[in-house]
């Protein structure tokens, strides 16, 4: 085995690939949550399109989502793999009495679960989003004009309206961002303790923020659904085969 | 008895022991009735009540580790009520006293509890691993010449001080007991971390993390996910500073050592 291969097989390596992809997930979150928060726009959804439309033609964009893609398959495969490790280092015989729950925090110690329930999230989530906006074949998008561009764009905001339409949908996502709240919230700090960032000056800015960070982010994630399906302002376009021209001030009257 | 406190009053307490032969045969609770247990004594006296109830009974006693009693050797291992060293923070089982807990209180008693760790019989393991470890790196080669005069070598307060704090762990296996991975990281961390401030350990530095940790996962400790267990039931305080600073002395040693394999 080469030096290479030895680290990140290693019990530190393996925590350091997750590290890295957790936090650099983090970095996508963030950019995720701003265009959906577009959303929320009373423009009839053309400021998300025009930013799902960037997102989806940008050349370092696209080559990011290959990296992304990579990550997020690294993280979920190191993950179960160190779960199943983990499991068998505790032995076949487990604690007659033992409470856990006096010595860290539930999120800590359920990481595997939690990130298995946003495994599930994700594979409704993809299905229902980016398989459509990005592969025709699966259903495509109804073409819409928005501001700024001389092209007519994927109308996506339709068909997250239309599923926030959708109780069930609603509420799974929803539900969804719990687990992702819980995740972040000893994902966050546990990424930089695993990457050595612990110093007495920082750790206690870093736990905050990721206490911070988890809270927001999952909270306004789950908020973006509830309101659109509560409120009787965002309504998905019906496809009539024409191009919608979209303005960033004015909704065209929906048809 | 001086220092004894004359209004304490003498506990009955049911005890739930895990009771298993050897490695080879399955363990059960059983359980068993304690009397006229004072609260000034130790939970390992508690213990050695038990035991000389049991051999006038013609029965077997308890097998449980100890040495020292004074809370420095680390050789008390016991999980108690759920919590590795029961329900005091910072202390060893020996150093935990019955005044904690109440007349009439159940306690279970088990073995720390890893797949590194075979039971040897009843409470006591097997934590060989830990030894194989140190010997994989965790000491400083001194191969010749005299003994050096103290204070040759100038550390400054504040390192010896950090160092010091990584040492005074003991070994005693709490970390991983009370470990959902059952991972060895904060015992590996404290060696690793002590040796890595003080100058005598520069010379093995980047050597002993590689070692060490190839060891550690030989031995089939789980991986560390920063759950904070561990640092929390240290009966020594062992912080989780010291994994940090173990995961970058050994990313930067695979990075730089000259050790291809």
């Amino acid at each position: 085995m080469s030096w290479i291969t030895k680290t990140f097989s290693s019990s530190i390596g393996r925590k350091f690939i997750m590290a890295v992809t957790g936090l650099f997930l983090c970095s996508f979150l963030v950019v995720h949550l701003l265009i959906n928060l577009q959303m929320l726009r009373h423009d009839g959804g053309a400021s998300f399109n025009f930013w799902a439309e960037f997102m989806g033609t940008n050349p370092v964009i696209r080559a990011m989502e290959v990296v992304l893609m990579l990550g997020l398959l690294a993280h979920i495969y190191q993950g179960l793999a160190l779960a199943v490790k983990n499991k068998k280092a505790r032995g076949g015989q487990a604690y007659v009495v033992n409470h856990s729950e006096q010595n860290s925090q539930w999120a800590s110690r359920n990481m595997a679960l939690l990130g298995t329930l946003l495994l599930i999230f994700l594979i409704v989530h993809l299905m229902n989003f980016w398989i459509r906006s990005r592969f025709d074949a699966m259903g495509g998008l109804a073409e819409v004009r928005v501001p700024n561009l001389d092209h007519p764009v994927g109308d996506l905001y339709s068909v997250a309206a239309a599923s926030f339409k959708i109780p069930w949908y609603v509420a799974l996502y929803a539900l969804s961002q719990i687990a992702l709240g819980y995740h972040l919230w000893h994902g966050f700090r546990s990424g930089f303790q695993t990457l050595g960032l612990n110093h007495r000056k920082y750790t206690p800015a870093i736990y905050l923020t990721g206490y911070g960070f988890s809270v927001i982010v999952s909270a306004l994630f789950a908020i973006i659904p509830l309101v659109m399906f509560f409120s009787e302002a965002y309504q998905p376009r019906p496809a009539t085969g024409n191009t919608v021209e979209q303005s960033l001030t004015t909704e065209p009257a929906l048809r | 008895m001086a220092g004894s406190n004359p209004n304490a009053k003498p506990m009955n307490l049911t005890l739930k022991v895990w009771r298993q032969r050897n490695r080879n045969t399955e363990g059960r609770i059983v359980d068993y009735q304690v009397k006229d247990i004072s609260p000034d004594m130790s939970f390992l006296e508690m213990l050695d009540v038990l035991n000389e109830d049991l051999l006038r009974q013609g029965e077997e006693p308890v097998a449980f580790d100890h040495d020292c009693r004074e809370g420095i050797c680390g050789s008390c291992n016991l999980f108690i009520n759920g919590r590795a060293h029961g329900p005091e923070a910072g202390t060893t089982t020996c150093q935990l006293h019955m005044r904690k807990f109440s007349d009439g209180d159940t306690i279970t008693i088990e073995p720390w509890r890893s797949a590194a760790f075979p039971v040897n019989k009843d409470l006591s393991v097997d934590r060989s691993a830990f030894d194989r470890i140190i010997q994989a790196g965790g000491y400083i080669s001194i191969n010749t010449g005299g003994t050096p005069d103290a204070n040759e070598i100038p550390i400054p307060k504040d390192i010896a001080d950090r160092a010091f704090e990584a040492a005074t762990c003991i070994a005693c296996g709490a970390c991983v007991a009370s470990c959902k991975n059952s991972s060895a990281m904060l015992f590996v961390s404290a060696k690793v971390s002590q040796l890595a401030l003080l100058p005598q350990g520069h010379v093995e530095r980047k050597t002993r993390v590689e070692n060490m940790v190839a060891q550690m996962d030989k031995e089939g400790f789980g991986a560390c996910s920063n759950i904070g267990s561990c640092a929390a039931e240290c009966p020594v305080g062992i912080s989780l500073e010291n994994i940090a600073i173990m995961n970058r002395e050994y990313i930067n040693a695979k990075a730089t050592s000259n050790n291809l394999a």
